[in-house]
């Protein structure tokens, strides 16, 4: 998120899509209530009438993956009707900028699109920039090669008529929600989107986030109290994880994993170090070596110095232009390429896309260890329905692991709140914190490395530093601390003077000269020499929910992340009942502000130049609407998804995102527009089961409250196929097959698509056939091994199915 | 009035089930064998093993979207609870002093157990097959006593669920009738005068559940309890029933 949770009470209108909050974030929803107790509006717009939807006011239905058309033609709305708050847009994003005359956009293609490669050669789409290398800006936003003119050019496509036959959104229903989100354009006034899987599991999944992000910056919603683009993140401490850099195209820190044809440390850092000529772009990111070097040293310690690149080359790169993500990882498994893997905490055989290929490809693994609390369809995969454990080769270990609540260490919200817990219990039986069981995995790979004379590349294992135990037992506040980083020889850095073995006390203080480190350079500043920060809980007597002592966030506790967005150029805040940061004449007061420079005008209203431009993260200093970084294009644009209900695109010749992945083996079967499989699919949760119910299966009270796999639809499509409410009927893909209870509710109506109707049905993907017996397998063996071209997350929401009776 | 009321604002509940499994948790009930039936809500209905339902009710509304209610049902613990009467031994059942909670005991076994439910406005009390005994929801008054909030209380994320001293229940639930009014014309609050669960319902009582509201007849007790008194030998009987019987005869 860029706000937080507590900050959804400042909203004045909510709008909850791509997500059903109530259902899957209760907690939430005790802000949404306040925000509406507070005269807030809560627009809800999903496929299905959910429990978010019971509690809005108001509610439409939309196609699933037909966000882009849903929100383009907002964009449209908002442009044509005035709603756009001028001088943000101006002073604040790329809306200014002049695009450079090689850009284009012509029948669903940007300018670029190699069909060979399905890929875009992104130099066509830079900016133009002046005799000083800064991108040309036109701030009347007349310009028609400016940004915003552009904008407007390509969403004039997305007109009511057109967007309403490829939602099934009535028109007067587009209409009242782009009223009602619009209206927060007034200065003062702030909207906000919760959102999850509902828009990024789409192979469009970025570019729907793209958009909304886009309809923010248009409105002035960025950094200011109850606005922001806030992700409802699906696991506690997913929000860690990816900090952490638990993704293989990602260091901690957000930092590139290296290629290999960057054979130097320096030729890495050059790559990821972004260069800027604007003396009023602070250009954070190019602090970038900084960072890269600390994580080094946290990494290898004394081993990593100047002389060895600080260990660069110990580390594993990746082939240039190969992915290596989920659906690639369980791709080469199929073929037979993996001997071995760790199913560390998940559920593979039911929670990725396509099931069927994954359980399949368990099979080829010579080895499989399932670090897990319960025995799962993953680590009984060869005994599953339909499998000869005779046939399977794999040896499969249980190790089992402790609960949250067994340990002690920290959990980051999707608030990036990272907040300290207690061990409330000892583990049970024989099962260990995951800190132990990993430790002592390394400690026996590094003795056999140790014992080997001719082990092959030694290095990267023998090197790393690993002080992470105390009495032999893994010390989460060690490697806390090490995550802060420390000092690791006396320096004066900015006039302040630290001692060998001091920690860091922020990430301003790092260095690239190896005389710091950090294992994540974006939590500096979170274990001090005033303590573990995490850990603090101190609640605000008054304010607008900051809660500035109450845990920590990154970076460096700032709660609103481009908050000095939030204030007109003199540092007035742009909503003075809400007021995130102030100019007080000589400093900022409120939150911690994104900067501490200087408003962009002194009193006088003269340019300040020792200012910097709020958007501090990129290189330009302002926030992108144009957004030439992606795999799919600058400006959004709506494409069917991979299997679709109809035959064509109205918004172009594209039919589906050109450049989003395609697998190739038996197991990939694709079936668009197909009689056999003739309504949308889609794949959603319940409050009761938490992502595959592993955990809640095994737990009788929930199980009592959601015994089993259900497949929603409406009465009209029960009718179509004599389904009755309450009986079991066949769902069924081109990739698999499974029995659920058929839930028959008004809350799901045919659309009316491009003239014909399309049904749609829905099932939560919490079952598998291990327990209980009679409670369903995994809605993943109907979704298909496609999705988003920039970060290959499944398309596990639109996709085509049958439904039969048995 | 004195002892304490349960405020739930049905405005505010997401239908999550917090409060039912909280329930479950804190009375240590075993779950039931359920299948999905074709809704959410599950178990069907209330029984021995479950005191509080969360009952899900879908309908269309005025403007012709769907509307989907979410009833948190339990015993009303009435001030004065019609299913006290039915025992013979005054101690079957009884009143705790402090909170105003109503409270089956094991007595209760030698009781015709239809005859405790259908004393019931709301159809609360459940029998255990084969025992005869009959159990409901007991206000978490372990709880209670200890300074604590009834476990459905204190789980429930949204706000829908408030406790406390009833004069303040009675307050809290007219103010957020007043507030959600011009949202939602049909609002109203069930029970205000006589039992210590107050609803706030959006729309019809009878939309969210057929016993949302007891039918009240003349006189202030409802048919069913007034047929069954009829019944009762004379010496048994309240004043209320007396004034009663006086009028029926």
């Amino acid at each position: 998120m860029t706000n937080h949770w507590i900050d959804i009470r400042n909203s004045d209108c909510i709008l909850i899509m791509g997500s059903n909050a109530a259902e899957n974030h209760p907690i939430s929803f005790k802000w949404v209530n306040e925000a509406m107790k507070r005269g807030g509006k809560l627009i809800s717009v999903d496929p299905r009438f959910t429990r978010t939807s019971s509690k809005a006011d108001f509610f439409t239905p939309l196609r699933s993956g037909t966000d882009i058309a849903f929100l383009g033609g907002m964009i449209k709305y908002i442009i044509e009707n005035n709603k756009y708050f001028k001088e943000y847009l101006a002073e604040y994003t790329n809306a200014a900028f002049i695009v450079a005359d090689k850009f284009d956009f012509k029948d669903g293609l940007f300018s670029g699109y190699d069909p060979k490669t399905r890929t875009y050669d992104k130099s066509m789409w830079a900016f133009e920039k002046d005799a000083k290398g800064v991108p040309k800006k036109d701030r009347t936003l007349e310009n028609p090669r400016c940004v915003f003119q552009l904008l407007k050019k390509h969403y004039n496509r997305y007109d009511l008529d057109k967007v309403m036959e490829v939602t099934g959104t009535p028109k007067e229903d587009l209409l009242k929600v782009y009223e009602m989100y619009s209206a927060t354009g007034q200065k003062g006034k702030a909207g906000t989107i919760m959102y999850a899987m509902g828009w990024t599991q789409h192979t469009v999944g970025v570019q729907n986030i793209r958009t909304m992000a886009i309809i923010q910056l248009l409105l002035g919603n960025m950094g200011v109290a109850g606005g922001g683009v806030n992700a409802l993140r699906g696991e506690s401490n997913v929000q860690g994880s990816t900090d952490h850099c638990i993704l293989y195209h990602i260091w901690p820190g957000y930092l590139q994993t290296p290629k290999a044809s960057q054979a130097s440390l320096s030729d890495y850092n050059t790559t990821y170090t972004p260069k800027t000529n604007d003396p009023l772009s602070a250009n954070w990111w190019g602090n970038y070596p900084k960072y890269s070097v600390s994580l080094l040293k946290s990494f290898f310690g004394r081993k990593a110095t100047n002389g060895n690149d600080f260990g660069y080359n110990w580390l594993p790169k990746l082939d240039d232009g190969k992915a290596y993500t989920w659906l690639d990882i369980f791709d080469e498994m199929y073929k037979g390429n993996f001997k071995g893997f760790f199913a560390w905490g998940q559920n593979p055989a039911c929670s990725g896309a396509n099931a069927n290929k994954t359980r399949q490809a368990l099979a080829k693994l010579d080895w499989l260890v399932n670090v897990n609390i319960f025995d799962n369809e993953t680590g009984s995969f060869w005994k599953g329905p339909g499998i000869d454990p005779k046939k399977i080769k794999t040896e499969v270990f249980m190790l089992p692991c402790a609960v949250s609540v067994e340990k002690e260490g920290s959990i980051t919200n999707s608030g990036r709140w990272m907040q300290w817990r207690y061990k409330a219990t000892e583990p049970r039986g024989d099962s260990r914190p995951d800190g132990d069981i990993m430790t002592d995995l390394f400690k026996k790979v590094r003795y056999l490395y140790r014992k080997d004379q001719n082990a092959v590349f030694p290095e990267p294992i023998l090197n790393l530093k690993w002080d992470y135990t105390t009495r032999g037992e893994f010390d989460a506040h060690k490697l806390a601390k090490e995550i802060n980083g420390y000092f690791l020889k006396d320096v004066t850095v900015n006039n302040k003077s630290f001692k060998k073995g001091d920690l860091v006390p922020s990430f301003a203080f790092l260095q690239a000269d190896g005389s710091t480190s950090s294992a994540n350079w974006l939590y500096c500043n979170s274990y001090t020499d005033k303590g573990n920060m995490a850990a603090r809980r101190t609640r605000e007597k008054s304010g607008i929910g900051l809660n500035l002592e109450w845990s920590w966030c990154w970076p460096v506790n700032r709660r609103i992340i481009y908050n000095r967005a939030s204030v007109d150029k003199y540092g007035n805040p742009w909503d003075t009942e809400h007021p995130v940061i102030k100019w007080n004449g000589s400093k900022w007061i409120g939150d911690v502000p994104d900067g501490g420079w200087p408003p962009m005008l002194k009193a006088d209203g003269t340019p300040n130049p020792k200012t910097k431009y709020p958007f501090i993260m990129k290189p330009e200093g302002h926030a992108r609407i144009f957004g030439p970084g992606r795999a799919d294009g600058p400006f959004p644009e709506h494409y069917e998804p991979l299997e679709c209900p109809v035959e064509k695109n109205l918004f172009s010749s594209q039919l589906i995102n050109p450049t989003a992945p395609i697998y190739k083996t038996d197991m990939d079967a694709y079936k668009t527009c197909d009689p056999r499989y003739p309504f949308v699919g889609t794949t959603y949760r319940v409050s009761e089961h938490w992502q595959t119910g592993i955990m809640t299966r095994w737990q009788p009270w929930l199980l009592e409250a959601q015994p089993q796999l259900f497949v929603e639809m409406s009465p009209e499509l029960a009718m179509l196929r004599g389904v009755k409410n309450g009986e079991k009927v066949i769902v069924e893909s081109a990739r698999g097959n499974v029995k659920a209870v058929a839930l028959v509710t008004k809350r799901f109506r045919p659309f009316t698509i491009q003239g014909t109707v399309v049904h749609q049905v829905g099932l939560p993907w919490h079952f598998g056939w291990v327990h209980p017996k009679d409670g369903g397998d995994s809605a993943n063996l109907l979704t298909p091994s496609t999705g988003d071209p920039n970060t290959r997350i499944p398309e596990t929401k639109a996709f085509m199915v049958n439904v039969k009776k048995i | 009035m004195e002892g304490k009321a349960f405020f739930i604002d049905t405005t505010l509940c997401t239908g999550c089930r917090g409060c039912q499994i909280a329930c479950k948790q804190w009375n240590q009930l075993p779950a039931t064998k359920t299948e999905n039936w074709g809704s959410f809500q599950n178990p069907k209905d209330l029984s021995f093993y479950t005191y509080k339902l969360v009952r899900f009710s879908e309908d269309t509304g005025d403007d012709g979207k769907p509307v989907w209610y979410f009833f948190p049902d339990q015993c009303r613990h009435c001030v004065e609870p019609p299913c006290k009467e039915v025992p013979e031994d005054p101690n079957a059942i009884i009143v705790d002093e402090l909170t105003g909670a109503v409270l089956y005991t094991d007595k209760l076994k030698k009781v015709n157990s239809e005859d405790v439910q259908e004393s019931c406005p709301y159809n609360i009390p459940r029998a255990q097959t084969g025992t005869g005994y009959i159990a409901k929801c007991t206000m978490c008054v372990d709880r209670v006593h200890n300074g604590l909030l009834p476990a459905c209380v204190k789980t429930c994320p949204t706000g829908a669920m408030n406790f406390g001293d009833r004069d303040k229940m009675v307050a809290m639930a007219k103010k957020r009738l007043a507030e959600v009014k011009s949202k939602f014309p049909k609002a109203s609050v069930t029970g205000l005068d006589d039992v210590r669960v107050f609803y706030l319902l959006a729309d019809e009582p009878a939309k969210y559940h057929e016993y949302a509201q007891a039918t009240i007849i003349p006189g202030g007790i409802d048919r069913k309890t007034a047929l069954k008194r009829i019944a009762k030998p004379l010496k048994e009987l309240s004043k209320e029933w007396q004034l009663l019987h006086k009028l029926a005869s």
